[in-house]
Order: structure tokens, then sequence, then C-alpha cells
């Protein structure tokens, strides 16, 4: 008997039973699709946070408070901190240094209110260093800074939300009720992943800390360094201009964090494949449950067919005959389930999910259309085993 | 001569084991030569199906030897047991057992596919056992579009289709009123007419009187053997 009438044999067993065959195969397909899907989305989130860390430029430190685990009280980083990195007696590798507080807020304009993401208070230097240049207008100067003038550079997301195609510059916001004038609009950047990188304002360091945050301490100093080659010398003399002024010696933990780039970048992906793991562990759950539920339904059509297969074995097939034909039953619906799932699972990743644009791993369809297959062998094996072993005179009796 | 077709000694069947043991068989012995037309009979539940399982190789004995057109069968394991079932059997049951959902042609062909057959091979002989049958009309009907007579003469059919040394019927008239149970008797009596050999179980003595020998069961043993009409 050769493998073509084994497989019209069990074709023709699976549309025997259109319905269950159909729903057997939709748990595989949902399974494949979605370890497909769920590691293309994770590895489209690690992808976009790759990009958006390798724009910022590799020049650029970023220093940020951190609750120590010592018995010192924690000093908080300050403004005063940032004008002694800003030595170039003390720090010669150090180009600028951008004080940064971060605060949450709403924008209005002509009673179109916004809430923006991340409202930034810093310096001139910010934009060059985190390479966000200006679009259109300026950005604020030095002198804004040291009067505390309450003008803002606004993302792309805050000029659409609030202006709507209207040109922003000129034109008074609201933050919180206090008015500020836009003088620029920062050119587009995109996501970052996890969240909008457009959905931001930028305004001067001290005006922001009278109107939100106080005059306390910083959320961040970002740091640009002469050139990418001194980034390690930079880092060292940030580390110790900082320990001296925070009173840090010898063992002491340290009550601030300096991180580059390479640094940002692996923590973030760190967490973004915790995530990935995660998903991908839901998925394979969920390919399992399909393969179980093959085993199933394989189980039902054996025991369902027993005396069909007594009146096969009676006509004379031989054993390989029978499990074989039930074993390709099972394969088939994996792979149908399989393929369908495959299919389904890149028709979707097409599709981006808060920001996020999935991007397919050929590894994760080769393994989830793999694995699916050998489910089928693998679950189909038992219940064709078991048919096959059957005497032919108990399966003609089997009622 | 050549062999007889079947040769059995001191056959037994026995079911369970100790108080509840039933012995079906008790040491039956028959011969049957090549192109005899074999009626068992005997009251019901002394051991006619159980012998004729036997000899169709779908059961084991409990003792006793078999011998299936010359070769001991006593040692095969099931693949050669279901070669020998494919290649040298054919068995019509009762209650027809057909494969459900397929057609009647497809039906006749299952032997010939596990026998390796090709397609155009299987659609020629499937087809011409139909005809032998008189069911060419009906060759692409599902068993539940056919009628009992028919679905039996399709049986009848597939049970011949691959040319068997031996052909076997467990009551095949058992479930036909009598104008199917008439075609059925005239199929048989015309495969007999071309040489094959057929035993079948009856109940009913005007069935019986198509064969050319009537063997009768009591209580698992042979008790008569009656010759007919002569070989
Ligand atoms: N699988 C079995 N397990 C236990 N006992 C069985 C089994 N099959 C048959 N028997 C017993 O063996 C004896 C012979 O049964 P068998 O089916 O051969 O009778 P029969 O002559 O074909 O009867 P009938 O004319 O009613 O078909 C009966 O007593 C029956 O109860
Ligand atoms: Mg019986």
């Amino acid at each position: 008997m050769s493998a073509l009438e084994v497989l019209r044999f069990a074709v023709k067993g699976l549309l025997a039973n259109k319905m269950r065959s159909v729903l057997t195969t939709l748990g595989i397909s949902i399974g494949v699709a979605a370890v497909i899907l769920l590691t293309a989305v994770g590895n489209g989130a690690s992808k976009a946070i790759e990009n958006s860390i390798a724009g910022l430029g590799t020049n650029l430190l970023t220093v940020s408070p951190m609750r120590g685990g010592a018995a010192t009280a924690p000093r908080p980083l300050t403004v005063a901190d940032a004008e002694a990195l800003a030595d170039k007696r003390i720090a010669p590798d150090i180009r600028t240094v951008s004080p940064v507080v971060v605060a949450q807020a709403t924008a209005a304009h002509r009673g179109v209110s916004h809430s923006i993401g991340q409202v930034i208070g810093t310096r001139p230097s910010y934009f060059d260093a985190t390479s966000s240049p200006v679009g259109s207008g300026a950005a604020f100067s030095d002198s804004d800074v040291t009067e505390a003038r309450k003008v803002v550079v606004i993302g792309q997301t805050v000029a659409q939300e609030l202006f709507a195609g209207d040109d922003p510059l000129g034109k008074q916001i609201q933050l919180n009720n206090i008015p500020f004038t836009v003088v620029g609009v920062l050119a587009q950047k995109g996501s970052s992943g996890l969240q909008n990188s457009d959905d931001t304002v930028v305004a001067p360091l001290t005006t922001l800390q009278y109107a939100l945050t106080g005059t306390g301490s910083l959320s961040q100093v970002v740091v640009q360094a002469e050139s990418a080659e001194v980034i390690t010398a930079a880092q060292n003399q940030i580390t110790a201009v900082l320990n001296q002024r925070h009173g840090i010696t010898g063992s002491a933990a340290s009550d601030f964090r300096v991180q580059n780039q390479q640094q940002l970048l692996s923590t973030r992906t760190q967490a973004v494949d915790v995530f990935t793991t995660l998903l991908a562990a839901v998925a394979g759950i969920s390919l399992l449950v399909g393969g179980i539920g093959i085993t199933n339904i394989m189980l039902v059509t054996v025991t369902e067919r027993i005396r069909e297969i007594g009146i096969r074995k009676a006509i004379g097939a031989p054993r390989g005959a029978i499990s074989g034909q039930f074993l390709a039953e099972a394969t088939l619906l994996s792979m149908v389930g399989g393929a369908i799932g495959v299919l389904a699972g890149w028709v979707g990743s097409r599709f981006s999910f808060s920001g996020i644009q999935p991007e397919v791993l050929p590894s994760s369809v080769l393994l989830a259309f793999g694995v699916s297959v050998l489910i089928g062998l693998f679950f189909g094996s038992y219940p064709a085993s078991r048919a096959a072993k059957l005497r032919p005179i108990e399966a003609l009796r089997h009622e | 001569m050549t062999a007889p077709v079947i040769e059995i000694k001191g056959l037994r069947k026995t079911y369970g084991s100790g108080d509840t043991a039933v012995h079906a068989l008790r040491g039956v012995d028959l011969t049957v030569h090549r192109g005899d037309y074999v009626a068992i009979m005997g009251a019901s539940g002394s051991g006619k199906s159980t012998m004729l399982n036997i000899l169709g190789c779908l059961d084991v004995p409990s003792g006793g030897r078999y011998k299936l057109d010359g070769i001991d069968v006593g040692s095969f394991n099931e693949t050669q047991l279901s070669l020998l079932r494919n290649r040298k059997l054919g068995f019509v049951f009762q209650s027809f057992n057909l494969i459900p959902r397929v057609s009647a042609l497809g039906n006749v062909e299952l032997p010939m596919t596990y026998a390796g057959l090709g397609r155009r091979q299987r659609r020629e002989r499937a087809e011409a056992a139909l005809q032998l049958v008189g069911l060419s009309d009906r060759a692409h009907h599902m068993p539940n579009e056919l009628s009992g007579g028919q679905q039996q003469r399709v049986a009848v059919a597939r049970a011949l289709v691959n040319a068997p040394a031996l052909v076997l019927a467990d009551e095949p008239t058992g479930n036909l009123d009598s104008k199917s149970s008439g075609d059925l008797l005239g199929v048989l009596g015309r495969l007999n007419a071309l040489g094959r050999t057929i035993v079948m179980i009856t109940h009913e003595n005007d069935v019986a009187a198509h064969a050319r020998r009537v063997v009768r069961l009591v209580d698992g043993e042979v008790t008569s053997d009656h010759r007919q009409a002569p070989l």
C-alpha cells in the first residue's frame, strides 16, 4: 500500500467529520499563530528600543539618582552637582552638561487639552546632546533659562493635538494653567517602543522648577562627552566628581548611576527580553493545549471507529496501514493547523500594537510549524498504535 | 489431488478460564476440498461462529491444528495472518459490515488497495466483481443508500475480488427477506460453479439445501456430516 493511498484514506477520514476536524485544526492554528505573533511583538519592541537609543548618539551619558543600599542617607542630584561637572579643569572630557527635571502636565490651547507624556525642563544644550533637533522655530536660549521665561518647545504629537495643523509658533499654551509661548517645534522622532518621544514638551529648567517641580532635586543630568572615544574617561570623571560631592568614599554604595547608551540599551532590552520570554511561554502552552486536543480527538476517532478498524483488518489491512492511516490523520490535522497558524501569525504581524511594529522571527515560524507537526506525530502515535494493535475479532464485536 | 483448502484436527476454543470457562469448540475435525460448498448448521450457541472466525483467521484457537490451503497457520504472526486474510480468505458477515461513507465500488476496491494493486487494475476488477453480483448500476452508491440485500451482495463482491481460496459466510441471509436471500444464494451458487470453495453458516434448511454438503454442530462438536451433491 503506497503512501499516497494512506494519505487518501486519512483525508477521507478527516472529511467524514468536518466540524470536528476544523475545530481541532483551529486549536493548533491558534497556538502556532500565538507563538509567531507574540515573539514578533517582543522582537519588534526590542528593535524599536535599539533604534531609538542608537539615535541618541554614542557620546551621551545619563546620570540618574539611585536609592543606595548604604546606611548613609542618599543625596539627591542638584543643579550644583551639574555645575561642578561643567568645570573643565576637573572634568576635561565633558563637553556639555544638561540638568533635567521631568514632570507631568496637561497642556491646553483654546479649550483643547492634552495630557503630555513627558514635560522636560532643561538647558539648550539638551537638544544637541540628545539629538532632538528643533524642526521649526528655535530652541530657547541660555538667557531664557536665567530669566526663567515662560517659553516652550513642543513635540510633534503635542503640536498635532493642540493645533491640528495650524502653525503653533508664537501661540500661547497653558501648562497646568500657566501660560507659555511656543518658540519651537521638535522634529519628528517616532516611538521608542515603550513610549512616544514626540509626546513631549521641553521648557527652560528654571521656569519648570518654579512652575511645577520645585528647585530641589533633578530627575537626571544628561552629559555629552567630547567624543565617543573618551566616553569611559568622562564616565570616570563624573563618578569622581559626584562621589566627592556626595561624600562617598571607599566601598560605600553610590547614590547615583552613570550609564552610557550601551548600558541603557541593555537594561531596557533585558526588560523586553523578560516580557518576550513570558509571551513565548504563554504561546507555547497554547500550542501544547492544541496538541492535547489532537490526542483527544484521535482517541475519540479510534474508539468510534473500532468496528471499522475490525472490518478493515478482516479484509486484510496490515497493521502499518491502520496505524499509518490514523497517524496520517493526526499529522495532517496538525500540519494544516500549523500552516493556517503561520499564515494568521504573518498577517497579524502586519498590524502594529500600541506603537510596536511586530517583526516576525523566521526561527519562530520554523519552530512553531515544526513543533506542531511533531505534536501531530507524537500525540497521534498513541491512538494510532492502539488502533493497530486491536485483534480483528475483538474490534468486530465492539458495539 | 491437491491439498484440501481446510484441514482442521482437534480444534478447541475455550472462552474465559476456571469455573466460568465456556468450551465453545471441543475438538472439531473437518476437511474441505477445493470447490466444495459446505453449510454449517446447529443450534444457537453451538459454536458455529467461533469455528468460522477461526477458519477466517480472525480469531485464534485454544488448541488443535488448522491448515489452510496446505499451510499450517498456527505459527503465523499478525503480519502473516493479515496477508492470509487479504489473499486467501473472503469473509461475508451477517450484518454486511461495509465501511460507512465509502461507495460500493470503494468498498470492493479496498482489499486490493491493501494488496497493493494499482488504481486502474483495482477499478477494473471491482467493476467486474460488482457485475458478477448484479450491482453495476449501484457502484457509486454509499452503503446507506443500498438495501440490505444489495449491501450483502457488495460484501460478497468484496470477499471474492482478491480471488481467495476460501469464501466464508456467517449467516449471510440472516438479515435478508426471501427475495434477497434467493438473489444472494444465486450469486454464491454461481461462484461455487466457477470453482470457489464456500463455507456458510445458516439456520435455515432451504438455505442449506443450496450447499453440496451439510455439517451439523452440537455443543462444539460435529455430530453429522452429510453430502447432498457430489464435488
Ligand atoms: N467472546 C466471547 N466470550 C465468551 N464467550 C463467548 C464469546 N463468544 C462466544 N462465546 C460463547 O461461545 C459459545 C459459542 O458461540 P458462537 O457465537 O460460536 O455460537 P453460534 O453457534 O454462532 O450461535 P448463533 O447461531 O446464535 O450465532 C456460546 O456459548 C457463547 O456464549
Ligand atoms: Mg453465530
